[in-house]
């Protein structure tokens, strides 16, 4: 096995007493001596601070935003050409068969798009974007860059005390901010339901900006360990588990993500990986469905549980994709793909679970409400 | 108090044994937020699953450490799981056995060996 790499921030988890684990090829901290329900409650309760530095972060350049923007169209299938400047928007790369190579953040930075892409999944898209998008346009990887994301209802406050104008800023929102004398690269947006804040700083100001924010009373450190039970109960997916090369958007309920200008009809329809795929699927019906389930007992369900329609039927009709407990709801949430017919918010299913068929209640999500400054 | 090296506590009491999670166990296995008890009544083997505990990471299996009948389930566990984080050698004991043979239990680790092993 080859030796793990370490963020910036690696010498300051240790400092913080964190347990560590790999990840994606890095040594992460999955929690702090304050434990993860502890540490989910605090985020949703005041603040807490992340290191996503394992996140790829990548800038495309190019003679002007058109170009850019139309370059990328031609692999994420979201509205990129009609994002605003300083706006932020969720995309997916997409393959021939329909399936998700993996998710995004991309930013309108007006003369370059800005990119943020899975730890697991960097080297595999700065690869495709570099063999995909035409010469006039340039890929540059930003490995010297660290990313913190500050998540919670304090954030603004937190935030503002660096820099008043993070007040400002709306869900979506990027701005370049002065935090504490460092340039850094700010959306508002996060991965945990809750208001918030990423941040893009230089790798060599990662740990002073991150003790600045860490001083602060309503700010704890908080490990992968609760960044994970936030996301599941926000209702958002995990690339390689909720969402994979054999998963299409539709499949997944992230048609949302796909502007009316990509699909049918649309001024800049299909030019996508798997277009005719996909968009066939919005237009008529996806054979499974991505959905959330609530287990009706105690015990939670995780990925692998196998679904089915009743206590004694043979076959399975899905299975789970994510699952844990959800500490701010008080009980076992998770997520998974059903077959089309049995989506039904309400609907009764049951879990496999070591032998025994239990309950499982097909619920909207998100599980708790997200809490977004719009 | 004896120790098992699957980290667990048992207290003998007669030819009744009290079996439950260490300190050091209930603090690496995190915030425990289910627990699957068994019948009373149920016969368990020596090394055969007793208990499944579910912690906000992992679901993990308690084993037995003796053969004999489960005479005593902690139903405060089913409950409030986090009893087992709180006070793992009181009142976030497991279950009580009956066992058939105590001799295995001299094969088990007093405090002082339990100590060492997790240093």
């Amino acid at each position: 096995m080859s030796e793990l790499k370490h963020t910036p921030l690696h010498a300051l988890h240790l400092e913080l007493g964190a347990k560590m684990v790999p990840f994606a090829g890095y040594d992460m901290p999955v929690q702090y001596p304050l434990g993860v329900m502890k540490e989910h409650q605090h985020t949703r309760d005041k603040a807490g601070l992340f290191d996503v530095s394992h996140m790829g972060q990548i800038r495309v350049d190019g003679p002007d935003y058109k170009t850019i923007a139309l370059g990328l169209e031609g692999l994420i299938p979201v509205d990129i050409l009609g994002l605003p400047e300083n706006r932020q928007r969720y995309g997916l790369f997409t393959n021939n068969a329909g399936g998700i190579e993996d998710d995004l953040m991309l930013a309108n930075r007006g003369d370059h798009v800005f990119l943020v892409v899975n730890a697991a999944c960097k080297d595999a898209d700065i690869a495709r974007l570099k063999s995909s998008l035409n010469k006039g346009l340039t890929v540059t990887p930003l490995p010297d860059r660290a990313l913190l994301a500050l998540q919670g209802p304090s954030s603004e406050a937190v935030l503002s005390t660096l820099d008043p104008s993070a007040a400002q800023m709306s869900f979506m929102d990027v701005a370049t901010l002065s935090l504490g004398g460092v340039e850094a690269w700010v959306s508002r947006s996060g991965y945990t339901g809750e208001d918030g804040y990423e941040i893009s700083v230089p790798s060599d100001q990662a740990e002073s900006l991150a003790r600045r924010l860490l001083d602060h009373p309503d700010v704890e450190p908080i490990g992968l360990g609760a960044r994970d039970s936030l996301r599941l109960e926000a209702g958002l997916c995990l690339y390689g588990h909720d969402i994979t090369a054999e998963t299409t958007p539709v499949e997944a309920a992230l048609t949302w993500a796909i502007q009316k200008i990509r699909r049918t009809g649309g001024d800049h329809e299909g030019g996508f990986p798997g277009a005719d795929i996909i968009l066939s699927q919005i237009g008529g019906t996806a054979s499974r469905k991505r959905i959330g389930l609530k287990p009706e007992g105690r015990a939670p369900m995780r990925e692998g549980v196998e679904i089915y329609v009743s206590e004694r039927s043979e076959t399975p009709i899905g299975s789970i994709t994510s699952g844990g407990f959800g500490p701010t709801v008080g009980h076992p949430v998770a997520m998974g793909y059903v077959t089309a017919d049995h989506t039904a918010p309400g609907t009764t299913l049951y879990g496999d679970l070591r032998g025994k068929r239990l309950p499982l209640t097909v619920t909207k999500l998100p599980f708790t409400p997200a809490n977004f400054k719009r | 108090m004896k120790y098992t090296e699957e980290h667990e506590w048992l207290r003998v009491d007669g030819d009744i044994v009290v079996v439950g999670i260490t300190e050091h166990a209930a603090t690496q296995l995190g915030d425990i937020v289910f627990v699957e008890l068994p019948d009373t009544g149920t016969e368990v083997e020596k090394d055969g699953e007793a208990v499944v505990i579910e912690s906000v990471k992992a679901a993990s299996d308690i084993l037995s450490p003796l053969a004999g009948e489960i005479v005593e389930v902690n139903e405060a566990l089913s409950e409030n799981p986090a009893l087992a984080n709180e006070d793992p050698t009181g009142q976030g004991w497991f279950f009580k056995i009956k066992a058939a043979d105590l001799s295995p239990m001299d094969g088990y680790m007093d405090e002082a060996a339990y100590k060492a092993m997790i240093d």
